[in-house]
């Protein structure tokens, strides 16, 4: 077998709180194992050489969106991220956009929460809940749509991935137009992709510029770009009145 | 002294499912809330949940004909009749009515799809079309029917995305990123609880008339769990620490069959229910020499033991990180795979680099969820202080007796959520005293003492993360799977010998804050010694219980003891004191008197092997 790899893990320390943080980049070695991820490496960083590094994880399988940082420049899930794919330099920054809390974790849940807050990520339902009645009937295709694009975790790497969030403050990024999408795509809901005043804006689907970081990034691998297109399509038809308005 | 200090009617603390469907009951009652949450709600372990949610339904051909009262038997069976069979009735009448509620506030669940098929069992189904469109379900452990609502297998996500619309929608304060300490309580009434905010460090008494505790369970006690790096078990210590309620059933602890091997991540029942099997080391299909009965679905604490006890015979895979056995999924075909079990999928292809589709996929038995917790009433009210509630996994309701049914949890969340949130409205109609003045500030005072004494180097120099190791390592060799009274002694010696050690914790990083306050390292340490407490519980608990039943199997009593143990075990601990103090209260059974579970080393249909 071969020689296990020494890892160097170059990190970016600051903690903005404090007055005499200068930002700075630290290095920590770490030999290699089978099946490491930064996860594992962070971890173990913490535990035998540095308590005071500073990140998020908590699920450690890419289902709650916690640890989103830039791998070597990209933005990527670290628990997701095998070291055995990666350079033996590694270096770990945290994501932009989002506000630095300390080292590499930031404040994605507020950012998320404003965007979820302003677009109304709730099911705007026709009727109010009848307890006693069965449910309404959906068919597997159309739910199989809807969770497809329910499925985003709210991590944040379109939005760090993404030109124009980090050009324009209130762009809703990928995230927030998918999450749009999701409610449009879904007959329950009584609101149209017109409904949604701020998608036809700069901060909406015509701010995006197209680069489409986000469509690479997304590590759910949601189909983004024609989510976009799905977007656009739906606003056309509905502001030339030629259909697709629920009511 | 001054603190700072926030005033709210009902205090959450927990933005899960359970903390999040009673804060939304409370508050669509008038009720003010503030949610205090260690993540943000979204990244809660309720996301973590992937296979399903049991309701009896009835709509798919293999359901038909179920009913609450089925799922009632099938509850307290996989519970070994260790539960409260009244609660068991309430939570399978309102089940239903929790995943159509779900519906309706916009979960995209799996619908039936009309038309015969062909099972991965080769047994052929016709899905009637009267049912076309409605809620579809899969089969899951220890069920008669199959019960188990789902979203593909991300039901957990999916569910808490739409129940946490409903916070926004109301407009609830979340204070994300923020720790429950302790409760402020009068040793009579609970006045709220002392909050740390994680980023900064700053403490605040947040003073309610009503406080949750709804904060899930503390899988990251033990050495390998599927659970969330955030489940330490905190919202279980507070309660404890008050000294007067009590934890119930703490040695009740369940192992999953199926966390990937060696990164202990969730790999759902919804596999096996699916059509999945488990294999050895020579590829033979093994769980029905166990279990001929239900094979691969017999309830999680026998699949996890009929697998220890197969590893532990040699028939494992060796591997560097330690013998495992295999999940072999590939039947069920990739169309299968990538819609259904999408989310198991990429946890396979991504984190463990192999794919399901043509791969097998290394599993083993790793803890996965606490059926104990904080004792409550039907109501979720926590006797013993007024003004405290619990719900979810961090209560013991108790629905789950000593083994909880894969898909009860989700639908307990919800059920008692619900239940919780309007006890609490109801019990805020009556008049209440405010909390005596300065026992806000005398409690953060204790917390800040506590900060400042670690940050200060005094006290000693052992490191939180060495001692957690070790706490992890204890209670993973000794109260696992299989138990014996001469281990639990062992692990009950060597936690007390931890305790001691932990009053002489010392910063080892370097303070990257002036403040001092919010590092990772300080936080770690606050929690470790309530950690240690609550494992003592489970320990002491575990080598009292002198009988094996659910998942508490100890090989030096093997057997069920009916006329001894059907009790619940409350702890409690003293402030001060070196352990618990362990008491019984009989189980309440109303229907279905003990028996036969069907499955498993007691049952008749049983095989002995190895």
């Amino acid at each position: 077998m071969a020689e296990a790899r020494v890892l160097t893990i170059r990190a970016f320390r600051h903690d903005p709180a404090d007055q005499g943080s200068v930002p700075r980049l630290q290095d920590y070695t770490v030999t290699e194992e089978p099946g490491m991820n930064l996860f594992t490496a962070l971890h173990r960083i913490r535990d035998e050489q540095d308590p005071s590094i500073a990140f998020d994880f908590s699920c450690r399988s890419a289902v709650c969106g916690s640890c989103g940082m830039l791998v070597n420049g990209k933005p990527r899930l670290a628990c997701r991220t095998l070291t055995r794919d990666l350079p033996a330099l590694i270096q770990l920054m945290p994501m932009p956009v989002f506000r630095l809390i300390r080292d590499l974790s930031v404040d994605t849940g507020v950012w998320f929460r404003g965007m979820n807050g302003r677009i109304e990520s709730w099911l705007h339902e026709a009727r109010p809940f009848d307890p006693t009645a069965p449910e309404e009937r959906m068919d597997q295709a159309t739910a199989e749509k809807v969770y497809d694009a329910d499925r985003c975790i709210e991590c944040g790497l379109c939005v760090a991935g993404c030109a124009t969030a980090a050009m324009r403050p209130g762009f809703l990024g990928a995230a927030g137009l998918n999450r749009i999408g999701r409610f449009v795509l879904d007959p329950r809901d009584t609101r149209s992709a017109a409904d949604f005043s701020v998608l036809s804006t700069g901060e909406g689907v015509f701010g995006c510029l197209g680069l489409l970081g986000c469509h690479d990034y997304c590590p759910k691998d949601l189909p983004l770009r024609e989510r976009f297109a799905y977007l656009r399509r739906s606003l056309a038809w509905n502001l030339l009145g030629l259909g697709g308005r629920k009511r | 002294m001054t603190v700072d200090t926030r005033e709210t009617d009902v205090l959450v603390i927990g933005g899960g499912l359970a903390g999040e469907r009673c804060a939304v009951e409370a508050a669509s009652r008038g009720r003010r809330v503030l949610v205090v949450s260690l993540v943000p709600p979204r990244r809660s372990h309720s996301c973590g949940a992937q296979g399903g949610m049991q309701a009896a339904l009835g709509q798919v051909a293999k359901g038909y004909g179920d009913s609450p009262d089925i799922h009632f038997a099938d509850t307290v069976r996989g519970a070994d009749w260790g539960c409260d069979q009244d609660i068991v009735r309430r939570f399978v009448d309102l089940a239903p009515v929790a995943v159509r509620q779900m519906a309706a506030w916009g979960v995209p669940w799996n619908r039936v799809v009309p038309g015969r098929r062909t099972l991965p069992s080769g047994e052929s189904v016709e899905e009637r079309p009267e049912f076309a469109g409605l809620i579809a379900a899969r089969d899951f452990g220890g069920t008669a029917k199959w019960r188990a609502c789902h979203t593909a297998d991300g039901t957990g996500h999916a569910l808490l995305y739409a129940l946490d619309g409903q916070v926004l929608r109301l407009g609830l304060e979340v204070l994300d990123r923020t720790e429950a300490v302790a409760l402020i309580h009068d040793g009579g009434r609970c006045h709220g609880a002392v909050v740390r905010d994680l980023r900064t460090g700053a403490l605040t008494a947040c003073t309610a008339r009503a406080t949750v505790i709804a904060t899930g369970g503390y899988g990251r006690l033990y050495g390998a769990s599927t659970n969330a790096m955030i489940n330490d078990g905190t919202g279980m210590v507070i309660a404890l620490d008050t000294g007067v309620v009590a934890l119930g059933n703490m040695e009740a602890v369940q192992f999953h069959p199926t966390a990937l091997a060696p990164q202990n991540i969730l790999i759902t029942e919804g596999c096996r229910g699916d059509g999945g099997h488990l294999l050895d080391r020579s590829l033979h299909r093994f769980m029905p020499d166990y279990e001929p009965a239900r094979a691969e679905l017999a309830s999680r604490d026998v699949v996890a033991r009929r697998m220890t006890q197969h590893l532990r015979a040699g028939h494992g895979v060796e591997a560097p990180g330690g013998a495992h056995l295999w999940l072999d999924v590939r039947h069920l075909g990739r169309a299968h795979l990538e819609t259904a079990l999408r989310e198991v999928t990429g946890i396979c292809r991504t984190i463990a680099g192999l794919d399901p589709v043509t791969a097998l996929i290394p599993v083993w038995p790793a803890q996965h969820y606490s059926m104990g917790g904080v004792r409550t009433d039907p109501d979720g009210r926590v006797p013993g202080l007024a003004g405290l509630y619990a719900a979810g996994e961090a209560a013991c309701w108790d629905l789950h007796g000593f083994n909880r049914l894969g898909g009860n949890s989700l639908a307990e969340t919800l059920v008692m959520g619900g239940i919780t949130g309007s006890a609490v409205a109801a019990d805020l109609e009556a008049p209440a005293a405010p909390p005596p003045a300065e026992l806000a500030a005398s409690c953060v005072g204790v917390q800040e003492d506590r900060i400042r004494r670690f940050a200060s180097g005094t006290e000693g120099s052992e490191c939180v993360h060495d001692l957690r190791r070790a706490m992890e390592g204890i209670l993973l060799e000794h109260a696992g799977v299989f138990r014996t009274g001469a281990g639990l002694r062992e692990a009950v010696d060597a936690l007390a010998d931890l305790a001691g050690r932990a009053a002489r914790l010392g910063p080892r990083g370097g303070r990257t804050s002036a403040a001092g306050g919010a590092d990772p390292e300080t936080s770690a340490a606050l929690r470790l010694p309530g950690q240690l407490r609550l494992a003592a519980t489970i320990a002491a608990g575990a080598l009292a219980r002198e009988e094996s039943r659910g998942s508490h199997f100890r090989e030096d009593f093997p057997r069920r003891d009916d006329a001894r143990w059907l009790v619940r075990t409350l702890a409690t601990w003293e402030p001060g004191a070196q352990g618990p103090s362990l008491s019984y209260e009989p189980v309440r059974v109303t229907e279905l008197p003990p028996g036969d579970r069907g499955y498993g080393e007691g049952s008749a249909g049983g095989v002995k092997r190895g």
